[in-house]
C-alpha cells in the first residue's frame, strides 16, 4: 500500500472503520484521506486505542484517593507510598497475540506492560499474571500452557524483574480464547515521575530502542475483532519480543530520568509510532513534525504505512528540553540502543510526516483523540442465576474421595509446574512469593523495611453467574487478599476481559461488572488507577466468560507486622472469621463433584468485607496469629489444605453447628479469613472479635500429620499434597 | 578489603550480588561496567553476577567471556586473584576457560527457579572453610542452562583434586555427578548455578549463602 492506493469503501472496511466513522474522517479533513492517513484513523479509532464502546461507562470508577498521584489515562497508575516513593502500576490483557503464536504474545504481553511502568520513571520490581486456558482435555491447551509460561518466563527471567505471583484458571469456555494478563508493579520516586504530555514548540523528538520492522502491523485492529477459523492467519501480526533489548531500554532510560533532560516520554505499544506520538501531542495540545526517513528501519523499502502502523516492540518516543541532546545520544549510545532525532514539536496541531521528500500525511490531531467514536452500546444486564439452597445439593457420600477431587482440579490444583519457571526472587527483595501459595506477594521496597503486596484476582464463574455481584467479588477478593498479609490495600488496575460489545448482553455483562467493582471501589476507598479493557474475546460467535481481572495493590509499612498462610504450628487454633451460611451456588464443589454450573454467587456484603478486614489487619498488627488465609475458591476444607501444606503441618476440622456439612466445607460464603492461634491468644481474639461485631468461632486444631475433618474426611497431609500436586505435571508431561 | 561486581549490558543479579557484599564486608562493591578494559586499582575479590550478560542469544555467556574486562579477570585469576561466578557468571567462567566443562540446557528443557539443597563436598575449600562440620545448605537456582558437562576423565580429575565444592541433593538439571559448584585447581575461581547471593537475609531466601562470602573474604 503506498500513496497512489486508490481509498475503495472496500479499504474502508477492510480498516474496521464504519461508514458513519469514515464520514466523520471525510467532514474533518474537508478531502479524503490518503492511504496512510487511512491506516492511522482506522488504529486510533479501533477499539483497541479509543475505548469506544467503553469510555462512558469507565468513567464511573472511583479514580481518586488520598494516596493517588496519577489515576487512568497516562501509561500506568501512580501511587504514594510515604517517605518520596511512589508505585507505578498497570494490567494489561495479550489475549488475541498469545492465542495465535502463545510464546511471543506472551512474551510481548509482558515486555509492553513493563514498558508502560518504567516510562513513567519507576524500576519494574515485580511481574504478575492472570492467566485463562480453555479445558484441559481440549487439544490445544496444552501447547498454549507450555507457549504462554515459557514466554513470559523468557521475557521476565531475561530482563531481571520477578515474576511474583499470579492466578491460573482452566475453563472450556476459554477454549477458543485464552486470556493473558500481565501485571507490573514499578517504584520511583514521588517526586520524579515522568509523563507523556508533549510540551512547548520546536523541541526535539528522539526515537530510541529497537529498529522499526514489518511485524505487528495492525495488531491493534486484531485485537479490536473477533476470531474465527482463520484466525491462524494472523500470525504475522503477533510482535516478537526481545527482552535483551528491553533491559538496555530500562537501564537507560532510568539513566536519562536521572537527569533533567525528558519533557515528555510514552512507549510505542499499540499502533507504534502512530498512537504515541499522536498521544504525546494532543496531551501537550502540540502538532509533530516527523521525518519518517529518520526512523531507524530494520527492513528495507518500508513505506510509510508500515513504519506508521508497525508494532515492533521495545521502541520509545520521547521529547527532550533543547540544549540536552548530546546527553541523551551519549546515553543511549553507551546501551548500544538506535537513537534518533525524528522530528519536532510545532504549533500547527496538526501531525505531519513526510517521507522521501515528501508529505505524506497531513491530519488535525484533535479528532483523532477527541472525535473518536464513544458509542453508547445498546445493553441488558443479565438478571443473577437463581439462588441454590445448600440443602438441595446432594452431599457427597464419600468426603475423601470429593476432597481429593476437588484439590486436583484443574483450578485448585498446585501451578508450582508454573511459578517454578518464573525467577521469583531476582532483584533481592522477594519476601513472599508464589512458592507460598499465599493470598498475596510481598516485595519489599529496596533498602527499606517496607514492602507492597501484590495480588490478581478474578472467579469468573461468579461474574457469568452475576456479573454485578461477580465484579464486586473480584474486587473484594483482591482487598482481602491484600490483608491477609497485613497491607493496607491503596488501590487497583484491572484488565477487563469480554466477548463482542455489539451483543447487548455482553455489553450487559460488561456494565454490570463495572457497577458492582466501582461500589466495592468505593466502600473500600479503594481507586482503580489504571487498566485495559479487552472485548471481542469471542471465537465464532461464542464469548468467553466475562473476566474482570484485578490487580490489587497495598502497602506493609514496617516488615516486622506480616503474616502469611505457612506459619501455623502445632498446637495452634483454627479460628474462622466471617460467617458460614455454607453457600454452595457457582461453587468449586458443585462444578467440579456435581458437573453443575448453576446458582447464584456468593453475595459480598461491603460493610461486613470492610469490618472483618480491617479486624484481620489488626490482629496481624498485633502479632496475635501465627498463619492467614483467605477463604475462597472450595471454602473452608480447601483453605484448610492450603494452610497445611504450606506449614507443612496436619491438621483438624471441627464440625459445624448449624449448616450442612457439605456447605460448612466446601460453601464460598465472602468475607471470611481462616487464621491459626496460638492457645494463649484464643481469647483475646475471639472477645475482641466479639467487641467489634465481627464473626469468629474455633473450628479446629493444627497437628499431626494428618487432614481430618469431623464426620467427614481423614487424609495424610503428603498423600493429598501429591495428588494437589500432580495435575499440571501430567497434564503438561 | 575491595570487592567487584563486573556488570554486562543485561547482568541482572548484580543488585542481588552487591547486597550480599556490602553485608558481609560492610563496604558496597565497585560496580564495573563491561566495557573497562580493567579492573580497579586494589581490588581483592571479584563477582560475576548472573543474568543473561548480552542476550545470550548465542551461548550463555560466550560473547561475555570475550569481553575486554573478561580479558583482564582472567590475567588476574591466573595470577590468584579470588573470583567467584553464580550462575551466569559460572557460565562466563567456563567459556573463558578459568573453569572446565560447559553448562548446558537443563535436562528438563524449562527454566527451574526454586530453592535447592545442596551438598558440601569440600568443607576445605576458600569459598566453604566457615561452614565447619555444616554439610547441608539451600540456595536458590533460577536458571535455563545449568546442566554441567565435563568429560568422564575431566569429572574424574575434579573429584580427585577436591575441586568439586557442592553437589546437588536433588538434581534439578541432569548436572554430571550432580555438580553444583566447582573450583580451579588454585582454588582462587570458584563458580556455581545457585545463588547463594540469594540467600543471606532470612526474609530472602535464608541466609545458607553468608558464610560462603566470608569464607573467601577472610582467606584473603
Amino acid at each position: 500500500m503506498d500513496i497512489s492506493t486508490k481509498i475503495t469503501a472496500e479499504i474502508v472496511k477492510e480498516h474496521g472503520l464504519s461508514e458513519e466513522e469514515y464520514e466523520i474522517i471525510l467532514d474533518r479533513l474537508g478531502r479524503e484521506p490518503n492511504i496512510n492517513e487511512l491506516g492511522i484513523f482506522s488504529v486510533m479509532w479501533s477499539e483497541h486505542c479509543s475505548y469506544k464502546s467503553s469510555r462512558r461507562h469507565l468513567g464511573k470508577f472511583l479514580t481518586k484517593g488520598k494516596r493517588v498521584i496519577q489515576g487512568p489515562g497516562e501509561n500506568a497508575g501512580v501511587i504514594d507510598i510515604d517517605d518520596g516513593d511512589a508505585i507505578i502500576f498497570k494490567m494489561e490483557s495479550h489475549n488475541h497475540p498469545s492465542y495465535i503464536e502463545p510464546y511471543q504474545g506472551a512474551a510481548t504481553g509482558v515486555g509492553g506492560i513493563m514498558r508502560d511502568v518504567f516510562t513513567m520513571g519507576a524500576r519494574p520490581i515485580a511481574l504478575m499474571n492472570a492467566l485463562r486456558f480453555g479445558e484441559p482435555s481440549h487439544w490445544k491447551t496444552k501447547q498454549l500452557v507450555n507457549g504462554v509460561v515459557a514466554g513470559i518466563g523468557g521475557y521476565g527471567n531475561c530482563v531481571g524483574v520477578p515474576t511474583v505471583g499470579g492466578e491460573t484458571n482452566f475453563h472450556k469456555g476459554y477454549n477458543g480464547n485464552i486470556l493473558v494478563n500481565a501485571m507490573c508493579v514499578g517504584l520511583a520516586d514521588a517526586d520524579n515521575v515522568f509523563y507523556s504530555a508533549a510540551k512547548g514548540v520546536g523541541n526535539p523528538i528522539f526515537y530510541v530502542g529497537s529498529k522499526t520492522g514489518r511485524d505487528g502491523i495492525h495488531g491493534a485492529t486484531m485485537a479490536s475483532a473477533e476470531f474465527d477459523d482463520d484466525s491462524e492467519e494472523k500470525r504475522p501480526t503477533v510482535q516478537v519480543g526481545d527482552p535483551f533489548t528491553e533491559k538496555l531500554l530500562i537501564e537507560a532510560c532510568l539513566e536519562l530520568m536521572a537527569t533533567d533532560a525528558i519533557i515528555a516520554i510514552q512507549d510505542m505499544g499499540a499502533a507504534g509510532l502512530t498512537s504515541s506520538s499522536i498521544e504525546m501531542a494532543d496531551k501537550g495540545g502540540v502538532g509533530i513534525a516527523i521525518n519518517l526517513d529518520k526512523v531507524p528501519q530494520r527492513e528495507e523499502n518500508m513505506t510509510p504505512y508500515e513504519m506508521m502502523l508497525s508494532e515492533s516492540q521495545e521502541r520509545m518516543l520521547m521529547v527532550i528540553k533543547p540544549g540536552k541532546e548530546q546527553l541523551a545520544y551519549d546515553i543511549f549510545e553507551k546501551w548500544e540502543l538506535d537513537v534518533a532525532l525524528i522530528g519536532k514539536t510545532t504549533d500547527t496541531g496538526r501531525l505531519v510526516l513526510r517521507h522521501e521528500r515528501k508529505k505524506v500525511c497531513d491530519i488535525p490531531i484533535a479528532p483523532l483523540a477527541d472525535d473518536a467514536p464513544n458509542l453508547d452500546r445498546p445493553y441488558t444486564i443479565p438478571v443473577s442465576r437463581p439462588v441454590i439452597d445448600a440443602a438441595d445439593v446432594h452431599e457427597t457420600q464419600d468426603y475423601n474421595d470429593a476432597l481429593t477431587r476437588i484439590i486436583s482440579s484443574p483450578d485448585i490444583a498446585s501451578k508450582r509446574w508454573i511459578w517454578e519457571q518464573y525467577d521469583r526472587h531476582v532483584m533481592a527483595d522477594t519476601v513472599d512469593s508464589s512458592q507460598s501459595g499465599g493470598d498475596a506477594a510481598i516485595v519489599r521496597i529496596h533498602g527499606k523495611n517496607k514492602a507492597v503486596a501484590i495480588t490478581t484476582d478474578c472467579t469468573p464463574r461468579y461474574v457469568q453467574a452475576d456479573p454485578y455481584m461477580g465484579g464486586k467479588q473480584c474486587v473484594a477478593e483482591t482487598w482481602r487478599n491484600l490483608s491477609c498479609v497485613g497491607a493496607d490495600p491503596i488501590a487497583i488496575t484491572d484488565c477487563l476481559n469480554f466477548g463482542n460489545p455489539e451483543r447487548p448482553e455482553i455489553m450487559g455483562q460488561f456494565v454490570g461488572a463495572i457497577d458492582g467493582m466501582n461500589e466495592a471501589c468505593r466502600a473500600f476507598d479503594y481507586p482503580v488507577v489504571s487498566g485495559n479493557v479487552s472485548l471481542y474475546n469471542e471465537t465464532n460467535g461464542v464469548a468467553i466468560p466475562p473476566t474482570p481481572a484485578v490487580g490489587g495493590v497495598g502497602l506493609i509499612p514496617d516488615l516486622d507486622y506480616i503474616a502469611t498462610l505457612k506459619g501455623a504450628k502445632e498446637g495452634d487454633t483454627l479460628i474462622l472469621i466471617g460467617e458460614t451460611e455454607g453457600w454452595l451456588g457457582s461453587s468449586i464443589y458443585l462444578r467440579e463433584i456435581l458437573r453443575r454450573e448453576e446458582g447464584a454467587p456468593p453475595p459480598v456484603d461491603l460493610e461486613v468485607e470492610k469490618r472483618n478486614g480491617d479486624y484481620v489487619r489488626k490482629l496481624i498488627r498485633n502479632k496475635r496469629v501465627n498463619a492467614v488465609h483467605d477463604c475462597s475458591d472450595g471454602g473452608l476444607a480447601i483453605t484448610a489444605c492450603e494452610m497445611a501444606f504450606a506449614g507443612n503441618i496436619g491438621l483438624h476440622l471441627s464440625a459445624p453447628s448449624d449448616c450442612p456439612l457439605h456447605g460448612w466445607l466446601f460453601g464460598e460464603d465472602q468475607a471470611r479469613y481462616l487464621v491459626a492461634v496460638e492457645e494463649n491468644s484464643v481469647n483475646p481474639v475471639l472477645s475482641t472479635a466479639t467487641a467489634k461485631g465481627v464473626a469468629a468461632q474455633i473450628v479446629g486444631k493444627v497437628g499431626g500429620e494428618r487432614i481430618t475433618a469431623d464426620g467427614a474426611f481423614d487424609v495424610s497431609l503428603e498423600a493429598l499434597r501429591e495428588k494437589h500436586e500432580a495435575f499440571l505435571p501430567e497434564l503438561m508431561s | 578489603m575491595r570487592t567487584a561486581v563486573i556488570t554486562f549490558p543485561a547482568s541482572n543479579c548484580n543488585r542481588d550480588a552487591a547486597v550480599a557484599l556490602e553485608k558481609v564486608t560492610g563496604e558496597p562493591p565497585v560496580m564495573v561496567w563491561h566495557r573497562e578494559s580493567e579492573l580497579p586499582q586494589g581490588i581483592d575479590f571479584v563477582v560475576l553476577p548472573g543474568g543473561f550478560s548480552y542476550g545470550d542469544y548465542l551461548r550463555c555467556g560466550a560473547m561475555a567471556s570475550r569481553s575486554p574486562i573478561v580479558k583482564d579477570l582472567v590475567e588476574k585469576a591466573n595470577k590468584g586473584l579470588a573470583v567467584a561466578g553464580f550462575c551466569n557468571g559460572f557460565q562466563v567462567l567456563t567459556e573463558a576457560g578459568l573453569l572446565p566443562g560447559a553448562l548446558m540446557r537443563n535436562k528438563g528443557l524449562k527454566f527451574v527457579c526454586r530453592p535447592e539443597n545442596l551438598k558440601i563436598t569440600n568443607s576445605d575449600s576458600r569459598y566453604t572453610t566457615k561452614y565447619g562440620s555444616t554439610t547441608d545448605v539451600t540456595f536458590p537456582v533460577a536458571h535455563h542452562d545449568g546442566n554441567y558437562y565435563a568429560d568422564d576423565e575431566t569429572l574424574n580429575k575434579l573429584e580427585k583434586r577436591g575441586q568439586v565444592v557442592f553437589r546437588y541433593a536433588d538434581n534439578p538439571n541432569g548436572s554430571a555427578r550432580d555438580i553444583a559448584g566447582i573450583c580451579n585447581e588454585a582454588g582462587n575461581v570458584f563458580g556455581m548455578m545457585p545463588h547463594p547471593e540469594r540467600a543471606v537475609d532470612a526474609m530472602h531466601g535464608g541466609t545458607d549463602g553468608i558464610n560462603l562470602f566470608k569464607s573467601i573474604i577472610e582467606s584473603i
